[in-house]
Protein backbone atom coordinates (compact mmCIF):
# COMPACT_ATOMS: atom_id res chain seq x y z
CA UNK A 1 0.00 0.00 0.00
CA UNK A 2 2.82 2.22 1.63
CA UNK A 3 4.28 1.50 -2.30
CA UNK A 4 1.33 3.03 -4.40
CA UNK A 5 2.58 6.80 -2.78
CA UNK A 6 5.74 6.85 -3.69
CA UNK A 7 4.84 8.92 -6.45
CA UNK A 8 2.94 11.04 -4.20
CA UNK A 9 5.99 11.37 -1.77
CA UNK A 10 8.41 12.13 -5.01
CA UNK A 11 6.19 15.02 -6.45
CA UNK A 12 6.40 16.50 -3.17
CA UNK A 13 9.68 16.32 -2.88
CA UNK A 14 10.66 17.40 -6.34
CA UNK A 15 8.10 20.53 -5.76
CA UNK A 16 9.78 20.73 -2.75
CA UNK A 17 12.95 21.45 -4.13
CA UNK A 18 11.92 23.36 -7.06
CA UNK A 19 10.61 25.80 -5.15
CA UNK A 20 13.52 26.29 -2.77
CA UNK A 21 16.18 26.33 -5.44
CA UNK A 22 14.41 29.01 -7.47
CA UNK A 23 14.04 30.85 -4.65
CA UNK A 24 17.01 31.10 -3.05
CA UNK A 25 19.21 30.62 -6.54
CA UNK A 26 18.20 34.18 -7.48
CA UNK A 27 19.37 35.34 -4.06
CA UNK A 28 22.39 33.63 -4.86
CA UNK A 29 23.50 33.92 -8.20
CA UNK A 30 21.41 37.28 -9.00
CA UNK A 31 23.76 40.64 -9.16
CA UNK A 32 22.88 42.97 -6.80
CA UNK A 33 22.87 46.64 -7.75
CA UNK A 34 20.35 48.23 -5.42
CA UNK A 35 18.61 51.59 -6.29
CA UNK A 36 16.37 53.83 -4.85
CA UNK A 37 14.12 52.96 -7.56
CA UNK A 38 14.37 49.00 -7.49
CA UNK A 39 14.81 49.10 -3.51
CA UNK A 40 11.05 50.88 -3.65
CA UNK A 41 7.46 48.63 -2.94
CA UNK A 42 6.42 47.60 -6.05
CA UNK A 43 2.89 48.24 -7.36
CA UNK A 44 2.30 46.77 -11.27
CA UNK A 45 4.57 50.61 -12.05
CA UNK A 46 2.31 52.62 -10.30
CA UNK A 47 4.05 54.87 -7.46
CA UNK A 48 3.02 53.69 -4.37
CA UNK A 49 0.43 55.34 -2.50
CA UNK A 50 -1.21 54.81 1.21
CA UNK A 51 -0.70 52.19 3.51
CA UNK A 52 -0.83 48.25 2.88
CA UNK A 53 -3.10 47.73 5.98
CA UNK A 54 -6.70 48.59 4.25
CA UNK A 55 -9.76 46.95 5.28
CA UNK A 56 -10.81 44.21 3.31
CA UNK A 57 -14.65 44.05 2.45
CA UNK A 58 -16.05 41.30 4.31
CA UNK A 59 -17.43 40.34 1.21
CA UNK A 60 -13.75 38.10 0.68
CA UNK A 61 -15.24 36.19 3.13
CA UNK A 62 -18.19 35.26 2.01
CA UNK A 63 -16.15 33.82 -1.24
CA UNK A 64 -13.88 31.64 1.17
CA UNK A 65 -17.13 29.90 2.71
CA UNK A 66 -18.62 29.41 -1.03
CA UNK A 67 -15.29 27.64 -1.98
CA UNK A 68 -15.33 25.88 1.34
CA UNK A 69 -19.22 24.07 0.37
CA UNK A 70 -17.91 23.17 -3.08
CA UNK A 71 -14.93 22.15 -1.59
CA UNK A 72 -17.25 19.66 -0.02
CA UNK A 73 -18.84 18.54 -2.90
CA UNK A 74 -15.79 17.63 -4.53
CA UNK A 75 -14.97 14.99 -1.77
CA UNK A 76 -19.14 13.09 -2.26
CA UNK A 77 -18.08 13.21 -6.11
CA UNK A 78 -14.74 12.01 -5.72
CA UNK A 79 -15.35 8.07 -4.33
CA UNK A 80 -18.04 8.36 -6.60
CA UNK A 81 -15.87 9.21 -9.52
CA UNK A 82 -12.96 6.81 -8.46
CA UNK A 83 -15.79 3.83 -8.73
CA UNK A 84 -17.64 5.36 -11.66
CA UNK A 85 -17.37 2.02 -13.66
CA UNK A 86 -18.02 -0.67 -11.55
CA UNK A 87 -20.49 0.96 -10.24
CA UNK A 88 -22.13 1.71 -13.79
CA UNK A 89 -21.82 -1.84 -14.95
CA UNK A 90 -23.57 -2.99 -11.65
CA UNK A 91 -26.71 -0.92 -11.41
CA UNK A 92 -26.90 1.14 -14.42
CA UNK A 93 -27.66 4.70 -15.22
CA UNK A 94 -29.12 5.13 -11.99
CA UNK A 95 -25.44 6.19 -10.71
CA UNK A 96 -25.14 9.10 -12.62
CA UNK A 97 -28.51 9.92 -12.37
CA UNK A 98 -28.09 9.65 -8.24
CA UNK A 99 -25.27 12.58 -9.20
CA UNK A 100 -26.96 14.75 -11.16
CA UNK A 101 -29.29 15.05 -8.14
CA UNK A 102 -27.05 15.94 -5.87
CA UNK A 103 -25.63 18.12 -8.38
CA UNK A 104 -28.88 19.98 -9.44
CA UNK A 105 -29.28 20.40 -5.79
CA UNK A 106 -26.45 22.41 -4.79
CA UNK A 107 -26.18 24.10 -8.38
CA UNK A 108 -29.89 25.96 -6.95
CA UNK A 109 -27.69 26.91 -4.13
CA UNK A 110 -25.44 28.35 -6.44
CA UNK A 111 -28.15 30.54 -8.32
CA UNK A 112 -29.39 32.04 -5.21
CA UNK A 113 -25.99 32.78 -4.10
CA UNK A 114 -25.73 34.32 -7.23
CA UNK A 115 -29.03 36.41 -7.34
CA UNK A 116 -28.41 37.39 -3.73
CA UNK A 117 -25.46 38.96 -5.39
CA UNK A 118 -22.64 37.07 -3.36
CA UNK A 119 -20.28 37.12 -6.36
CA UNK A 120 -20.12 40.95 -6.79
CA UNK A 121 -17.58 42.71 -5.77
CA UNK A 122 -18.63 46.63 -5.27
CA UNK B 1 13.55 0.57 11.98
CA UNK B 2 11.16 0.09 8.55
CA UNK B 3 10.57 2.40 6.15
CA UNK B 4 7.08 2.50 7.59
CA UNK B 5 8.44 3.72 11.24
CA UNK B 6 11.28 6.40 9.18
CA UNK B 7 8.12 7.76 7.28
CA UNK B 8 5.87 7.72 10.25
CA UNK B 9 8.54 9.24 12.77
CA UNK B 10 8.70 12.14 9.65
CA UNK B 11 5.28 13.23 9.38
CA UNK B 12 4.67 12.76 13.03
CA UNK B 13 7.92 15.54 13.40
CA UNK B 14 6.23 17.57 11.17
CA UNK B 15 2.76 17.76 13.00
CA UNK B 16 4.28 17.75 16.50
CA UNK B 17 7.10 20.75 15.31
CA UNK B 18 4.68 22.58 13.02
CA UNK B 19 1.90 22.46 15.77
CA UNK B 20 4.64 24.04 18.23
CA UNK B 21 5.51 26.89 16.36
CA UNK B 22 1.63 27.56 15.62
CA UNK B 23 1.52 28.03 19.28
CA UNK B 24 5.00 29.79 20.18
CA UNK B 25 4.89 31.84 17.01
CA UNK B 26 4.36 35.85 17.64
CA UNK B 27 3.32 36.91 14.41
CA UNK B 28 -0.55 35.29 13.44
CA UNK B 29 0.13 35.10 9.87
CA UNK B 30 2.91 32.44 10.22
CA UNK B 31 1.06 30.44 13.13
CA UNK B 32 -1.52 30.14 10.26
CA UNK B 33 1.01 28.86 7.74
CA UNK B 34 2.71 26.38 10.47
CA UNK B 35 -0.82 25.32 10.65
CA UNK B 36 -1.11 24.37 6.92
CA UNK B 37 2.29 21.98 8.19
CA UNK B 38 0.39 20.24 10.67
CA UNK B 39 -2.65 19.30 8.76
CA UNK B 40 -0.29 18.05 6.11
CA UNK B 41 1.55 15.79 8.82
CA UNK B 42 -1.26 14.48 9.90
CA UNK B 43 -2.48 13.63 6.56
CA UNK B 44 0.47 12.07 6.12
CA UNK B 45 -0.42 9.86 8.98
CA UNK B 46 -3.54 8.84 7.99
CA UNK B 47 -2.01 7.59 4.64
CA UNK B 48 0.29 5.24 7.00
CA UNK B 49 -2.93 4.05 9.16
CA UNK B 50 -4.50 3.08 5.15
CA UNK B 51 -7.49 5.70 5.61
CA UNK B 52 -6.39 7.19 2.16
CA UNK B 53 -10.52 8.50 1.98
CA UNK B 54 -9.90 10.37 5.20
CA UNK B 55 -6.48 11.72 4.19
CA UNK B 56 -7.50 12.94 0.87
CA UNK B 57 -10.26 14.91 3.60
CA UNK B 58 -7.79 16.13 5.53
CA UNK B 59 -5.96 17.82 2.50
CA UNK B 60 -8.98 18.91 0.50
CA UNK B 61 -10.96 20.29 3.96
CA UNK B 62 -8.45 20.97 6.19
CA UNK B 63 -5.12 22.12 4.27
CA UNK B 64 -7.24 23.59 1.52
CA UNK B 65 -10.44 25.24 2.57
CA UNK B 66 -10.42 25.24 6.47
CA UNK B 67 -7.20 27.19 6.07
CA UNK B 68 -8.28 29.64 3.54
CA UNK B 69 -11.10 30.50 5.77
CA UNK B 70 -8.47 31.23 8.96
CA UNK B 71 -6.01 32.79 6.37
CA UNK B 72 -9.49 35.32 5.57
CA UNK B 73 -10.22 35.82 8.98
CA UNK B 74 -6.72 37.07 9.87
CA UNK B 75 -6.64 39.45 6.86
CA UNK B 76 -10.18 40.63 7.49
CA UNK B 77 -9.46 41.31 11.17
CA UNK B 78 -5.70 42.44 11.44
CA UNK B 79 -4.37 45.49 11.63
CA UNK B 80 -7.25 47.29 11.10
CA UNK B 81 -6.76 49.41 13.61
CA UNK B 82 -3.69 50.29 15.06
CA UNK B 83 -3.76 47.40 17.38
CA UNK B 84 -2.14 44.88 16.09
CA UNK B 85 -2.87 41.15 17.07
CA UNK B 86 -0.40 39.06 18.42
CA UNK B 87 -0.41 35.78 20.27
CA UNK B 88 1.59 35.61 23.74
CA UNK B 89 1.36 32.85 26.87
CA UNK B 90 -1.23 33.81 29.20
CA UNK B 91 -2.31 31.63 31.98
CA UNK B 92 0.97 28.98 32.01
CA UNK B 93 0.56 27.40 35.16
CA UNK B 94 -2.71 26.22 34.76
CA UNK B 95 -2.51 25.16 31.21
CA UNK B 96 0.62 23.20 32.21
CA UNK B 97 -1.31 21.23 34.51
CA UNK B 98 -3.98 20.75 32.36
CA UNK B 99 -1.21 19.33 29.78
CA UNK B 100 0.45 17.22 32.06
CA UNK B 101 -2.73 15.81 33.49
CA UNK B 102 -4.04 14.70 29.81
CA UNK B 103 -0.55 13.89 28.91
CA UNK B 104 -0.85 11.26 31.93
CA UNK B 105 -4.20 10.18 31.36
CA UNK B 106 -3.29 9.11 27.48
CA UNK B 107 0.27 7.93 28.44
CA UNK B 108 -1.77 5.62 31.02
CA UNK B 109 -4.28 4.43 28.94
CA UNK B 110 -1.53 3.86 26.12
CA UNK B 111 0.26 1.20 28.17
CA UNK B 112 -2.73 -0.67 29.99
CA UNK B 113 -4.29 -1.42 26.48
CA UNK B 114 -3.39 -4.35 25.46
CA UNK B 115 -2.34 -3.69 21.90
CA UNK B 116 -3.34 -6.16 18.95
CA UNK B 117 -0.32 -6.28 17.06
CA UNK B 118 -1.14 -9.65 15.16
CA UNK B 119 -2.30 -7.98 12.33
CA UNK B 120 0.59 -6.60 10.35
CA UNK B 121 -0.59 -6.29 7.08
CA UNK B 122 -1.96 -2.95 5.73
CA UNK B 123 -5.61 -2.58 5.07
CA UNK B 124 -6.89 -1.92 1.50
CA UNK B 125 -7.59 1.57 0.04
CA UNK B 126 -11.02 2.72 1.36
CA UNK B 127 -12.00 5.04 -1.48
CA UNK B 128 -13.81 2.43 -3.81
CA UNK B 129 -15.62 0.81 -0.83
CA UNK B 130 -17.19 4.48 0.00
CA UNK B 131 -17.78 5.11 -3.30
CA UNK B 132 -19.91 2.01 -3.46
CA UNK B 133 -22.10 2.41 0.13
CA UNK B 134 -22.57 6.13 -1.39
CA UNK B 135 -24.38 4.97 -4.06
CA UNK B 136 -26.23 1.71 -3.61
CA UNK B 137 -26.52 1.21 0.26
CA UNK B 138 -26.70 5.15 1.16
CA UNK B 139 -28.45 6.92 -1.52
CA UNK B 140 -30.54 8.60 0.37
CA UNK B 141 -28.23 9.81 2.82
CA UNK B 142 -26.00 11.21 -0.10
CA UNK B 143 -28.86 13.25 -1.42
CA UNK B 144 -29.67 14.63 1.63
CA UNK B 145 -26.06 15.42 2.51
CA UNK B 146 -26.77 17.35 -0.99
CA UNK B 147 -29.43 19.12 0.96
CA UNK B 148 -27.29 19.85 4.10
CA UNK B 149 -24.97 21.52 1.81
CA UNK B 150 -27.45 23.40 -0.06
CA UNK B 151 -28.43 25.16 3.36
CA UNK B 152 -25.34 26.09 4.05
CA UNK B 153 -25.17 27.77 0.83
CA UNK B 154 -28.28 29.48 1.46
CA UNK B 155 -27.04 30.38 5.02
CA UNK B 156 -23.70 31.93 3.52
CA UNK B 157 -25.44 33.66 0.75
CA UNK B 158 -27.93 34.97 2.63
CA UNK B 159 -25.51 36.65 4.67
CA UNK B 160 -24.18 38.84 1.88
CA UNK B 161 -25.70 42.22 2.48
CA UNK B 162 -26.19 44.08 -0.60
Amino acid sequence: MLVQYIPVFLVIAVAIVFAVATVFSSEIFGPKRPTQAKLSTYESGMKPVGTTHERMSVKYYLVAMFFIIFDLEVIFIYPWAVQFKKLYIENGISVFVSMVIFLVVLELGYLYAYKKGGFKWD
Amino acid sequence: MNIYDIVFYLFAAITVLSAFFVVTTRNIVYSAYYLLFTFFGVAGIYVLLGADFIAMVQLIVYVGGILILILFGVMLTNKITSVEIKTGSVQVVPAAVGVALLAGILMASMVDTKWRSVETAMPSATTQGIGMLLIQQYAIVFELLGILLLIALIGAASMARK
